[in-house]
């Protein structure tokens, strides 16, 4: 990975021609500015020092760069996030269920639809507009080759968010988090360790139902998070919640699946993207760059393992 | 500490190690393997010298993979020194003959081994360490790294992951009926689990004392279920064997000299004394020591009566005929060793409930009494010169 030194931190693209329903307050305006990769930023993403060495690149390549970075970002969906579920899909993993009205946090109230029996309904139009939201930017983030961390405290599905996140190739830890292991990294860690770009939380409460202190430390490294929240958790710090069941097993089956899926997805179209420019950049400068994704087909993606639900596949408009 | 040396003017030094490098926690890892193994519970202990605590030198020193290849590089060359200098082959010296060699170069009267020059390979000399954990672009190469213990927790999700297998595995038979209830006889015997010393020096890694205990509850859940041949490969990796002690009384096999009389040999200490015994299934209760017989050589009624007592406790004493040799030690020592080797002796012509009663009674343990020594500052070795009030 070739070492370019920008000035700022890089932009979420959470809010690039989408709804801007409900992106986190107090972390837009920092993020909002222009997009850059590359692994040494002086900002508190990594607790490198500045002795960093500039290298100094040919032009060219620099413009193929940011071409390459650029690109995804002129489109709504470039990754095509549309057709990974539907609300039926969440609706027959049962996502929609919350724990009893007892364990309502208030700050969850917006995105409950409704009580039964005294058990919290979650809003399914509100959770498949967050997860659009959610999956289009970690799959911004593996495209800029990202660090993504799962983190998970319960131990019914750690072995399987462990094993979601060693198959898309990301870190996980599933496991009794150590005080200053975001906040200490230097010296938890190593000297020059690079933090993780986002972390994405399958349960947000821990073993004792508290908040993870994750959730918190990573507000403070201004790492954005992607976060499950049940009715009795709390979306406050998350940068993009998504408002699900986070008890039942098909239920984090299915967000363990989706996640694993735009992951690959997003980095295969990465591979793609550099083949692409790198033949172009042989045949000569002035070359066209390369289109968006093309919408579903199921061939489109086959290095996905999960393809598209059964019933969706007749209701895709192919163009 | 390494100490350089040029040696007959060979343009190359190589290291002699004076003083085995090993970290203290080995040291210990290895006594409480032995500790575990002789299953006594004892207290922890640690060098009772308190000093200043000295912070740089508490920190463990990290040394470059550049640095122990340079220092593998000198040890072979060193090594090939070495067996010249031996008149020996030096594609075929081994470790044993650097053991050798340098015992033979260096003699050395020191008391404590680990103080004797030695010379061995870099990588038992100087601890383990980590490579840096993550590539160029910063990406860390495991994928349990942002937890802190990756080599235990991957260990861990291994091992869970096989137990998940397993129970599938026994699921999909259940539903097609062919589940058998097999309860297996494990070859538990003869090994351990792994120490927490052990495992942390195979992982890399510190544990704490619950990891350890999460970690041992897993693998002997994972045993307690019927698992395939890998599984029970993966278990086996984190056992060692010990060596069982037999807790029988070792039986003298029965000899026949010419005139077809069966006897049987043995041997007895008790202080400085030594004695070996030759008892002769019939007799009439004659007794040689050292070719003379036991009323003269013994004229004291005690040291008799000694003798006397295993046939005693035994019912046979006008049974059987004695013939020992004695040295060493007094006539109360003597008469002790005595005894104890033709007890020892008798066992072969006894049977075993009665071999358990003389265990019992006391005839077949050594005395471990051995004489105190005298200590300064004190009349003997317990008694304390007259105290004076002033």
């Amino acid at each position: 990975m070739r070492l370019i030194l920008r000035e700022s931190p890089w932009e979420t693209t959470g809010c690039v021609g989408l709804a801007r329903g409900v992106c986190a307050g107090p972390l837009r305006p920092r993020l909002l500015q222009s997009a850059t990769p590359g692994r040494a930023r002086p900002s508190g993403r990594t607790l490198a020092s500045a002795a960093t060495p500039a290298v100094r690149e040919p032009e060219g390549s620099i413009d193929l760069n940011d071409r390459i970075l650029n690109e995804p970002l002129k489109h709504s969906d470039f990754f095509n996030v549309k057709e990974l579920f539907s609300v039926r899909s969440l609706f027959d993993a049962r996502v929609h269920l919350g724990h009893k009205a007892g364990c309502r946090h208030r700050f969850m109230e917006p995105y409950i639809f409704g009580s039964r029996l005294d058990q919290d309904i979650i809003d399914l139009e509100q959770t498949a507009a967050h997860l659009r939201l959610a999956l289009n930017f970690t799959a911004h983030v593996a495209y800029r080759k990202g660090i993504i961390l799962f983190v998970g405290r319960n131990r019914q599905f750690s072995h399987l968010i462990e094993t979601t996140a060693r198959d898309c190739g990301e870190y996980a830890h599933t496991r009794y988090f150590k005080g200053g292991l975001l906040t200490n990294a230097p010296l938890l860690l190593g000297p020059k360790v690079r933090l993780p770009d986002l972390i994405i939380f399958l349960h947000t409460l821990n073993n004792v139902f508290e908040p993870h202190v994750a959730v918190r430390d990573a507000a403070k490294m201004q790492i954005p998070t992607v976060g499950v929240v049940d009715t009795n958790c709390n979306p406050c710090l998350i940068t993009y919640p998504v408002p699900g069941n986070d008890d039942s097993p098909p239920s984090v089956h299915l967000f363990c699946r989706l996640f694993q899926t735009i992951i690959n997805r997003a980095k295969q179209k990465r591979r793609h993207m550099e083949a692409l420019y790198r033949l172009q950049g042989q045949e000569g400068p002035g070359a066209r760059g390369g289109g968006p994704a093309h919408p579903p087909s199921l061939g489109a993606y086959p290095g996905d393992r999960s393809s598209p639900l059964p019933e969706e596949s007749g209701s895709h408009a192919c163009p | 500490m390494a100490a350089p040396c040029v040696f007959w003017g060979a343009a190359v030094s190589y290291r002699l190690f004076l003083g085995g490098r090993v970290s203290l926690a080995l040291r210990q890892g290895v006594w409480k393997a032995a500790a575990a193994e002789l299953q006594i519970l004892r207290l922890r202990h640690t060098t009772g010298v308190t000093a200043k605590k000295n912070v740089a030198a508490l920190r463990r020193e990290t040394y470059t993979v550049d640095f122990i290849k340079k220092q593998i590089e000198e040890f072979n060359i060193g090594k090939r020194h070495l067996a010249n200098m031996m008149g020996e082959d030096p594609e075929t010296f081994t470790q044993e003959d650097i053991d050798r060699a340098i015992a033979y170069l260096f003699p050395s009267g020191l008391f404590e081994k680990q103080a004797r020059p030695i010379m061995k390979h870099p990588e038992q000399i100087f601890p383990k360490q980590r490579a840096i954990q993550w590539g160029e672009d910063g990406r860390p190469f495991h994928f349990l790294f942002y937890t802190g213990k990756q080599s235990y927790y991957s260990l861990m999700h291994e091992a869970y992951g096989k137990l998940l297998d397993v129970e599938k595995r026994q699921n999909q038979l259940q539903a097609k009926g062919l589940f058998s209830e097999k309860t297996k006889t494990k070859d538990l015997i003869g090994s351990r689990w792994l120490i927490k010393e052990e495992l942390e020096e195979m992982l890399v890694e510190k544990l704490s004392d619950q990891d350890y205990a999460q970690f041992i509850r897993l693998l002997e859940r994972l045993l307690t279920v019927e698992c395939s041949a890998e599984e029970e490969e993966f278990v086996q990796r984190f056992r060692r064997s010990v060596t069982v002690q037999s807790r029988k009384q070792l039986i003298e096999p029965l000899q026949y000299d010419g005139q077809g009389m069966a006897f049987s040999t043995s041997e007895g200490k008790r202080k400085s004394a030594k004695a070996e015994a030759i008892v002769y299934e019939h007799g009439s209760g004659r007794i040689k020591v050292n070719g003379i017989d036991y009323l003269l050589y013994f004229p004291v009624t005690q040291d008799r009566e000694q003798l006397m007592f295993p046939f005693h406790f035994l019912d046979r004493l006008g049974k059987h005929d004695v013939t020992c040799t004695v040295s060493g030690g007094g006539r109360s020592s003597q008469a002790g060793a005595i005894r104890l080797a033709m007890a020892k002796a008798l066992c072969s012509f006894v049977t075993e409930e009665e071999v358990e009663w003389m265990r019992q009674a006391g005839l077949l343990t050594a005395d471990p009494r051995v004489r105190e020594r005298k200590k300064p500052g004190q009349e003997g070795a317990r008694r304390k010169f007259t105290w004076k009030k002033r």
